[in-house]
């Protein structure tokens, strides 16, 4: 599998009818029992984009996402998509969570089908599950249970089954960050190749500046601004060149440093 | 494969996760398992045939199985049987249809909860044979009293079991299951359910040694049938070879019983766990 992960024979997507949706953040904010953890957010998301969300640990990179899948509502400012305000459950949204989540009694394609949309046929919905098991590489395994199966491929599972659902949102809450260093460049890869297949919205949530740096149209760094309480975006760079790019390449390391920085992390060390 | 390498071989299989193996598999641990019983039925005819008991504490081995074979011809010991296993099949299905029932229902709904979850545990307070009296006088001595304590005994630990389980169904499968767009009876059918299923097989289990200790509560206190009553009847008559023979009955039944549904608890768990 390895070599296959490293050159991806691509699966063309036989019934592409997904279509990648805007998202607007409008003066978002969220306060739990009175404190105030997000304020003030305003982002614009292109249709197609990936972008990435950076920020210290706890200064709301999750709230935010889950503004927008509906599973939590803001208490100020609103999140809309495609022009019309999220209220609720989005099914337009589909979720990768940093841990699996998957059902331990079910197989690793039934798992995949609790992607689809309600009211999508059994041939339609079974040809789906299997387009993407490909294009995930676990084909072979469809048939296994989640504990006899990686974290990796877990995670793929993961990404397979919000695909199912052929989102125009793609919202992924640090969906590698369990996995160690390898597997985790392997998935950034496998990521690339999906949004290529099916070039959908990506909101991606991660705590590691070189995959930001890797995979993202835009970097949005959420922080508190000094002596804040709350968090909002405090910087928001464009990051040039096509993907896949050189890991080592000069402009992405002066990015690197000044994401650092403003992550409180002293580039020089690192 | 490389990065899979690290595959997570952790099995649920009882077998392969505990440490030494028993040699032989399945015959092997049934021999084991017969082995205990054997020594004791072999230091029982010690005892009594070499005199260190008599035979008014202990009868023998053979003059048990003489009893046995004395009530079989009389046509007594297969009524005794079928009225006691009767019974505690019929109050274990009305027990755990019960319990399942409320369990679900408190164990889901917060409302149902603060309204009825203060009343049952007081209920479950009470020492189950405290109701003996009570069910005596209402029911008389028939059959209705003595499956209603039963099922009274077999209610709580599937009750409790399912309302537990539920309560701690992992709240991130839940949130994945909504984020899905699974909702009321789909998100319920599709995870909670799906993960109590173990707990509620160990719940059963539970269920049906208790529905045995209340067979035997309410058929020692009254019943003119079944082992509980041919173990008074034959303590009141002096006939300790029937009285062990009515013990041996019990430990066998009731050991029977709950090796079936083990079997069906192994089998939800390796699918459902
Ligand atoms: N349901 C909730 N109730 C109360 N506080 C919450 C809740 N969800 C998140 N928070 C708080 O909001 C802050 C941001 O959480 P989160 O969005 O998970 O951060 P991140 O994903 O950036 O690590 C944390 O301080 C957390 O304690
Ligand atoms: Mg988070």
């Amino acid at each position: 599998m390895t070599s296959t992960l490293d050159h991806p024979t691509l699966v063309a997507p036989t019934s592409v009818s997904s279509t990648a949706l805007r998202v607007t953040f409008q003066g978002v904010g969220r306060s739990f029992d009175g404190r105030e953890v997000l304020r003030d957010v305003d982002l614009e998301v292109t249709p197609g984009e990936v972008v990435a969300i950076l920020g210290p640990s706890g200064c709301g990179k999750s709230t935010l996402l889950r503004s927008v899948s509906g599973l939590d509502q803001p208490s100020a400012g609103r999140v809309l998509i495609d022009g019309t305000a999220v209220n609720g459950l989005d099914t337009r949204c589909a979720v990768a969570f940093q841990e699996p989540r998957l059902l331990p009694w079910q197989s690793v394609a039934r798992n995949v089908s609790l992607g689809l949309p309600r009211g999508t046929d059994r041939a339609s919905g079974s040809a789906r599950v299997a387009e993407l098991l490909e294009l995930v590489e676990l084909d072979a395994h469809r048939d296994l249970r989640p504990r006899e199966i990686s974290g990796g491929m877990a995670q793929r599972t993961s990404l397979a089954r919000a695909l199912a659902r052929r989102p125009g949102v793609l919202l992924l809450d640090e969906p590698f960050g369990a996995l160690d260093a390898l597997t985790r460049l392997k998935m950034q890869d496998l990521l690339l190749d999906i949004h290529g297949a099916y070039p959908t919205t990506v909101l991606l949530v991660t705590h590691d500046v070189d995959e930001a740096l890797q995979l993202a149209d835009r970097i949005v760094v959420l922080g508190r601004p000094d002596d804040a309480t709350a968090a909002t975006v405090t910087q928001l760079l464009t990051v040039q060149g096509a993907r896949p790019r050189i890991r080592n390449d000069e402009a992405l390391g002066r990015m690197r440093s000044s994401l650092l920085a403003s992550l409180g992390v002293d580039a020089h060390r690192h | 494969m490389s990065t899979d390498s690290s595959l997570d071989t952790r099995e649920a299989t009882p077998t392969s996760t505990s440490g030494s193996r028993i040699p032989g598999s399945a015959l092997g641990r049934i021999g084991l398992g017969a082995l205990v019983p054997l020594l004791v039925l072999a230091l029982w005819q010690s005892a009594t045939s070499l005199g260190w008991v008599t035979s008014a504490q202990l009868p023998s081995p053979a003059s048990v199985y003489s009893a046995a074979v004395d009530l079989i011809e009389r046509g007594e010991l297969a009524t005794h049987i079928g009225i006691s296993t009767q019974r505690v099949l019929v109050g274990f299905a009305i027990g755990a249809v019960l319990g399942l029932g409320f369990g679900a229902l408190v164990g889901l709904s917060r409302l149902a909860d603060a309204l009825l979850g203060p009343t049952i545990g007081a209920f479950r307070a009470v020492p189950s044979l405290a109701w003996v009296p009570l069910l005596i006088l209402w029911m008389k001595i028939g059959e209705d009293s003595k499956i209603t304590l039963i099922a009274i005994g077999a209610f709580f630990p599937v009750f409790t079991t399912v309302y537990l389980a539920l309560r701690h169904v992992d709240k991130n499968l839940i949130e994945a299951g909504r984020a899905f767009g699974l909702k009321g009876i789909k998100l319920l059918t599709t995870i909670q359910l799906p993960a109590v299923v173990p707990a509620i097989f160990s719940g059963l289990r539970l269920a049906l040694a208790q529905a045995w200790l209340f067979l035997v509560a309410a058929e020692l206190i009254a019943s003119s049938m079944g082992l509980g009553f041919l173990l008074t009847d034959s303590q009141n008559n002096g006939r300790i070879d029937r009285l062990i023979l009515a013990i041996i009955l019990l430990a066998v039944i009731g050991k029977a019983t709950d090796a079936l549904v083990g079997l069906a608890e192994r089998w939800a768990v390796k699918r459902w766990a």
